[in-house]
């Protein structure tokens, strides 16, 4: 097969568009650089979305038969791609989602912009397990200030007598009144001593650096026209381009790194999914952020004499520690709810509240480590495919009281009582969802499957994971404490309580999407492919900018941390070139 | 970026209203709420929107014209028109599950076998099919299999068929135009959060006041 090569020799080749490469070409070509950017997928334009669509609009009324979240969400893939399978090992249930489009999964993510905490940088030393970074959280500090005046984000520093020493202070748009059902749960929640604070998310409030605030429609996921959340195409890549120094290409399916005969990077060959063509792009140094193991997958395809078990991995790290966020989720039904008041309660497209990790695991004397923030939501939203299902298993239920004792003529039914009994239930139901820290483990880990490969012939990757009794237990740990505060409300929790056969809901790994760390950073090369500012210790012009360089998962929603080392990386980037060490 | 400087009014304009309607809520408008920043408004362009793909499902048929009645006859009994609102073969229901048939075949078995086994409960009870018993006899029928925590045994599977059917008209009919507006809801709307109104939260027990020390939007 001929291979196309393109003569141009760019500064930096960027793999991805999402979080990290579009933080990545910003930074880079707004500091002169010559950026090329190649991303998986096709161009996308937030404004192109399905926002404001109705249900009816579509006669499949938004079912999620070509997308996982439903027809209206703006994520192009899934866990299930086709011509690009994974495998797994053994009874490994790990889940690769991935989002093929110019911005990657920034298109649909909640917006839930959570800083690491000073602890978070320090696991090893405060329980002994895992390891700690090779950074604290005053070296990423700056660069989290930066991206909050960037991006812009809402949100309120917390009260200081609450002690929440590992939820660090913002610079915060101020946050959206609470919806009436989310001061229900703070009130049950003050009882339980569960602080519920005003959320941080990326959504403006306020118009933000040429972009108008939020109108409040609900459905950040479907891509907001007006460029009022943070998504990469709406925040990122304009700048990129409007320097005139940033090259895209879309439908570009990475295939390896090249390197000469030192064993430096001199660029990235890729597949053109349009012509099904091989090109190259010839660069200076390559910033890998083509999603965490998407990037280990890329640097273990690279094999060559000097790099014989892939592109910097003679430590072999390359591909373990694999973590996705814990979840687990209840729903309850909150009589108090029934009946409600019609109003446009939609508000922004997720919480106005939520609960940080709000206990000391070691004075609590719990049997786990490390801990979970709580997002919650519920109330009068719109409805959609598959709204008001199971519903035989509820509408019995007027009353808390009726649990044990449902009224069996009651329950499911048919005709003007049912119709009536939807309208009544309609509104009254919030779920709880539990997001947690795993522990690290060299035991879970992605490889290339030795016998397959994708539609293109790119070697695929195989899963190997487990989650510990560590997060089984704090699955446990949610469930409990969602029942609590389920009839702490005089509520209902909905469906069968998960027990220990089920794990207790905790959900498979990668269903939260938040799967990092195949890449960490490290100041020993032997134990961690990448050093303290994601620079390869194998191949000094070779960065990694997504979540594969994180060394823990915190109980915070990784977005904020990948945006802010992507910056410091590529400043770095920038520091190096300029004193002619790469 | 191109639209700097841009404000709520305008970024309104760019998601396309013709209108910027006066206003829609019956109740919540109480609040200190502005006429600058009182902008409800509707997407006027609400149509329906087919695919090729979507179209070509459309010409395919999957129920028989005898299912297709049953089908009917279901929807009717499960979500019935009443002098508040349509119902659910008035939200189009049974076309919707003709083309979900289509659309997630796996459904197909289940829906097909279902309305066979309830054929055949209608012949041994009435000696007729379902869709030409009497109303009486349809629901002395679905009296049977409509309420899991009180169905005889031997009817489970007529229970889960049901079970299964009732959700699907429940979607058919709540994401419909009739059924979102039966549920009033207001929202999918350009507008500005001003929080709750105060009966809502008057309703709930809660106020503004368990949150003062908060600076809010």
């Amino acid at each position: 097969m001929q291979i196309k090569e393109n003569s141009t020799v760019y500064d930096v080749c960027v793999v991805g568009s999402g979080a990290g490469g579009g933080m990545a070409a910003k930074t880079l070509t707004e500091a002169g650089a010559k950026v090329v950017v190649l991303e998986a997928g096709p161009m996308f334009n937030s404004a192109e979305g399905a926002m404001f669509k109705w249900p009816y609009q579509s006669p499949r009324r938004g079912a999620p038969t070509h997308r996982p979240f439903g027809e209206f969400d703006a994520a192009y893939g899934g866990w299930d791609i086709e011509g690009e399978p994974y495998t797994t090992v053994g009874d490994t249930k790990f889940r690769w989602f991935r989002s093929r489009m110019l911005g990657g999964r920034t298109n649909h993510w909640g917006r839930i912009s959570l800083r690491f905490g000073p602890k978070d940088f320090r696991r090893k030393s405060n329980d002994g397990l895992g390891d700690d970074w090779p950074i604290s959280y005053d070296d990423i500090k700056p660069y989290y200030d930066k991206v909050d005046k960037l991006v812009g984000v809402f949100g309120a520093n917390f009260p200081k007598d609450l002690k929440l020493d590992n939820e660090p202070d913002g610079i915060f748009l101020p946050p959206p009144k609470p919806r009436a059902y989310e001061l229900l749960v703070k009130k049950t929640c003050d009882e339980l001593k569960i602080p519920v604070l005003p959320s941080r998310l990326s959504i403006l409030t306020r118009p933000h650096n040429g972009r108008p605030a939020c109108h409040y429609c609900s459905q950040c996921g479907r891509s907001c026209s007006t460029h009022s959340n943070f998504s990469s195409p709406s925040v990122l890549i304009p700048p990129a381009q409007a320097t005139g120094n940033l090259t895209l290409i879309t439908n570009a399916m990475a295939r390896e790194v090249l390197t000469n005969e030192e064993g430096l990077a001199t660029g990235v060959s890729y597949v053109n999914k349009d012509d099904n063509m091989e090109y190259t792009v010839k660069a200076k140094a390559v910033v890998l952020a083509a999603s965490s193991c998407e990037t280990a997958r890329l640097m273990l395809n690279s094999r060559s004499s000097r790099h014989p078990n892939g592109l910097g991995n003679s430590s072999g790290m390359v591909g373990r520690y694999l973590m996705d966020s814990t979840g687990a989720s209840r729903a309850g039904l909150i009589p108090q709810m029934m009946d409600g008041i019609a109003y446009n309660e939609d508000g922004v497209g997720g919480m106005h509240m939520y609960m940080p990790w709000w206990i000391d695991n070691k004075k609590a004397k719990l049997d786990f480590p490390r801990g979970y923030h709580i997002e919650f939501g519920g109330g009068r939203r719109m409805p959609g495919y598959g709204v008001f299902g199971n519903f035989h298993t509820y509408n019995g239920f007027v009353s808390a009281n009726r649990r044990e004792n449902p009224d069996p003529k009651r329950t499911g039914g048919y005709g003007q009582q049912l119709k009536e009994d939807y309208k009544k239930y309609y509104g009254a139901i919030v779920g709880f969802s539990g997001r947690g820290e795993p522990v690290a483990s060299y035991d879970n880990y992605c490889e290339i499957d030795p016998g397959k490969v994708d539609q293109w012939g790119i070697p695929v990757l195989r899963f190997n994971f487990k989650w510990s009794e560590h997060e089984v237990k704090q699955a446990k740990h949610m469930q409990d404490t969602f029942e609590e505060i389920i009839e702490g409300m005089g509520g209902t929790p909905l469906g069968e309580k998960p027990g220990a056969d089920r794990d207790y809901g905790l959900l498979a790994p990668g269903e939260i999407i938040h799967e990092v760390g195949v890449a960490r950073m490290g100041d020993d090369p032997k134990k961690s492919p990448v050093n303290k500012y994601c620079q390869s210790h194998g191949c000094k012009n070779v960065f990694v900018a997504d979540g594969s360089s994180l060394v823990t998962n915190a109980d915070k929603n990784p977005t904020w941390t990948i945006l802010a080392l992507s910056m410091r990386t590529s400043e770095y980037l920038i520091d190096q070139k300029k004193k002619g060490n790469v | 970026m191109e639209n700097s400087k841009i404000n709520r009014r305008d970024s309104l304009k760019i998601i396309g209203f013709t209108s910027l309607a006066g206003l829609v809520w019956t109740t919540g408008c109480e609040t200190k709420e502005t006429a600058e920043t009182h902008e409800h408004a509707h997407n006027t362009d609400d149509s329906l929107k087919l695919s090729e793909g979507d179209k070509k499902l459309m010409n395919e048929q999957f129920f028989t014209d005898a299912e297709m009645k049953t089908v009917t006859a279901l929807s009717a009994l499960i979500i019935p028109a009443d002098d508040k609102a349509g119902g659910a073969v008035e939200a189009g229901t049974p076309e919707f599950i003709e083309f979900m048939m289509k659309d997630q075949p796996r459904h197909q078995t289940g829906m097909r076998g279902g309305l066979h086994w309830l054929d055949a409960q209608c012949n041994r009870q009435f000696g007729k099919p379902f869709a030409e018993c009497s109303e009486d006899q349809q629901k002395a029928m679905l009296d049977q299999i409509a309420y899991p925590g009180s169905a005889k045994p031997e009817m489970s599977q007529g229970v889960n068929f049901f079970n299964n059917f009732r959700d699907f008209v429940a979607t058919g009919f709540f994401t419909s135009k009739i059924g979102i507006e039966y549920l009033e809801y207001m929202g999918n709307r350009a507008t500005v959060w001003q929080g709750s109104p105060q009966e809502v939260l008057d309703r709930l027990g809660v106020s503004y006041d368990m949150v003062k020390q908060y600076e809010f939007a």
